[in-house]
């Protein structure tokens, strides 16, 4: 068997790499380490700005309320609504709230009191985000104070519906959560799509592709010999991740172990057979490098990692269609959150499926042994 | 026997015609010299030889097959070592006969048997283990060269296999095609050095993409009245339009 001698030689060159083994175990590490904490849209420490006008224990009471909430960081206190904006336009506060004269007196003569938010909306989410937190908080303390006005005793005569909302699979709307099952899609893919890429390139700008070329190994044994290396260092690679997900954030999938390791044993192939396509057209590792990367920021961003799918134009929600990061991604977060099975993901299974065949054959065909 | 004929075997790139109906043929056993100047298209026709390059009109047979249909036929046959050193410099010694062998089709158990007797015939047995980086370039050229003959092929074709190495290692790599030579394994060479030349049982020199003259060193000597195969090389190479690169 020609495939052994193959492998051999692979793992004997990766174990003698100074550089790729560590690579391979740090690289899963560092990102599920540092990513879900960067990349949380959970918004905290908002810079607050609070021109107070009236300086009575209600204004008073009110700012303390909404510094006890922990989304807030009071960075300035002034009179004048003019430097609040100069330190919003310096970028030092996010949002200021303007309590008007007379806001204790209006609150407790006519039981409603005006205040006014503004926001900063450079970045739309926060700023929205931000002034509606602010709105919920104020509208609470409001609600304190009319019942604490109205005393006791109270009557309401319109009727009311109380919504109660029930978060399922994921009840703590904890963002890791969502982000950590992704980000091991994110882990493979760039592992298993970079390393076999430039792997053949490198063998080409060593000559020793063309050593192989004179030889009578077979297209297809050359390409499996290829592939299988990474397969099997894929399977390490998300083991490892698994690890960290459980030992740093406490997350484990709610399904099956092996519906997981299933879904990675296709998706493998499909990022490797991609990366080495890339590498049989090109000449030189800065060329695979490029497109290499160049296709992996589409998939990324098409991919729902960060921005959900849905939201997305017609026009690239059918572009993620022909993305395979999309399927896994979908898998990963299906098993983990909801604890799904094969039979739930069947859409997924034979997209991926589908990627693994059409990629595998391409790589296989256009690795020319002449020229 | 014949183990190598070419029939008008020619190779364009565009326009640019880099091997023009070359036609000659290469006995068993033979060391077969492949001369010609930087550029006359040596390495293009050898490519064609090996199932690396497709002619683009023309035949070839080598190893009994036909090179435009049976390239892959061809890859088991023969052996070949290019002028870029090509053997994988991140393994051992041992590793990369290993793996040769093993890709060639030398059963598992013997290849242990083969690497020993190819270490000991080079006096290499101290550096079975050494990484081939580590060796200097004569030496990873006479390992390349057992390496490119360890599963007794048929033909072995050289691409420049001594550039860039002293006399006495030059001598030495020509005593292993020598001993391959009386094995029975017909070697194909191309070579710039003219001293080497004097080696080989019969010479083509090549200028301009075509075979100018073909025969045995002393006749071509004669032929040209000259005193050794320099000179002949110089007569011929002086019409030359193509710039060497």
């Amino acid at each position: 068997m020609v495939i052994k001698y193959l492998i051999e030689k692979e793992f004997r060159q990766l174990k003698r790499n100074p550089f790729l083994p560590k690579l391979i175990l740090i690289f899963p590490v560092m990102i599920l380490l540092v990513f879900p904490w960067a990349a949380d849209f959970e918004m905290k420490n908002i810079n607050l700005h609070v021109v107070d006008n009236d300086h009575s224990p209600y204004s008073a009471r009110l700012i303390s309320k909404i510094s006890s909430t922990g989304y807030f960081r009071l960075v300035g206190e002034t009179p004048q609504y003019s430097k609040a904006l100069h330190d919003m336009e310096s970028d030092r506060a996010d949002v200021i709230l303007e309590i008007p004269q007379n806001f204790e007196k209006n609150l407790v003569s006519s039981g409603s009191a005006r205040a006014m938010i503004t926001a900063n909306t450079v970045n739309g989410t926060k700023g929205g985000m931000s002034s509606y937190y602010l709105m919920g908080i104020l509208n609470d303390y409001a609600a304190e104070i009319r019942s604490e006005l109205a005393g006791p005793v109270v009557v309401t005569l319109a009727p009311q519906a109380e919504i109660v909302s029930q978060f399922r699979y994921n009840p703590y709307l904890n963002y890791k959560v969502f982000m950590v099952p992704a980000l091991m899609v994110m882990v493979i893919t760039m592992l298993c799509g970079f390393l076999p890429g430039l792997n053949i390139v490198m063998e080409k700008e060593a000559g020793t592709m063309e050593q192989i070329n004179v030889t009578p190994v077979s297209r297809f044994t050359f390409i499996l010999g290829k592939l299988l290396p990474f397969w099997l260092i894929g399977f390490v690679v998300i083991t490892l991740c698994f690890g960290v997900a459980w030992l740093v954030y406490g997350l484990y999938p709610q399904g099956n172990f092996g519906t997981i390791y299933f879904f990675a044993a296709i998706y493998i192939l499909v990022v490797s057979g991609f990366g080495l396509i890339i590498s049989n057209y090109s000449e030189t590792m800065q060329q695979a490098m490029f497109v290499i990367f160049f296709f992996m920021l589409i998939f990324i961003i098409l991919s729902g990692l960060f921005t959900p799918i849905n939201s997305m134009p017609q026009w690239a929600q059918f572009i993620t269609h022909f993305n395979p990061l999309k399927y896994f991604m979908q898998v990963m977060r299906m098993v983990y959150l909801k604890g799904s099975g094969i039979a739930e993901m069947k859409t997924q299974l034979f997209a991926l499926l589908g990627f693994a065949v059409v990629f595998n054959t391409w790589a296989v065909m256009s690795y020319r042994k002449r020229v | 026997m014949k183990v190598i004929t070419a029939e008008n075997l020619t190779k364009k790139f565009g326009s640019f015609t880099a091997v023009d109906h070359i036609s000659f043929e290469v006995e068993q056993g033979e060391i077969f010299g492949f001369l010609g100047a930087n550029g006359a298209g040596k390495t293009t026709a050898m490519r064609m030889l090996c199932g690396l390059s497709k002619p683009t009109s023309g035949k070839g047979m080598v190893a009994g097959f036909e090179i435009s249909k049976n390239p892959e036929k061809i890859k088991a046959n023969i052996g070949y070592m290019s002028q870029k050193f090509s053997m994988y410099e991140d393994l051992k010694v041992w590793e990369n006969i290993r793996l040769f062998a093993g890709i060639y089709g030398v059963p598992d158990k013997e290849i242990s048997h083969r690497t020993d007797e190819l270490l000991k015939n080079l006096q290499f047995e101290g550096q079975k283990d050494a990484l081939v980086k580590s060796l200097p370039l004569g030496w990873k050229q006479k390992l390349a060269f057992s390496v490119a003959i360890v599963h007794e092929p048929k033909i072995v074709f050289l691409d420049e296999p001594t550039g860039g190495v002293d006399p006495a290692a030059r001598r030495q790599f020509w005593e292993l095609i020598y001993q391959a030579a009386d094995r029975g394994i017909t070697v194909f060479v191309t070579t710039h050095y003219m001293d080497e030349a004097e080696y080989c049982n019969r010479v083509s020199i090549m200028v301009d993409g075509r075979i100018d003259a073909l025969n045995s060193p002393q006749n071509l000597k004669q032929q040209y009245d000259a005193a050794n195969m320099d000179e002949v090389f110089h007569r011929l190479a002086r019409g030359a339009k193509r710039n060497s690169d």
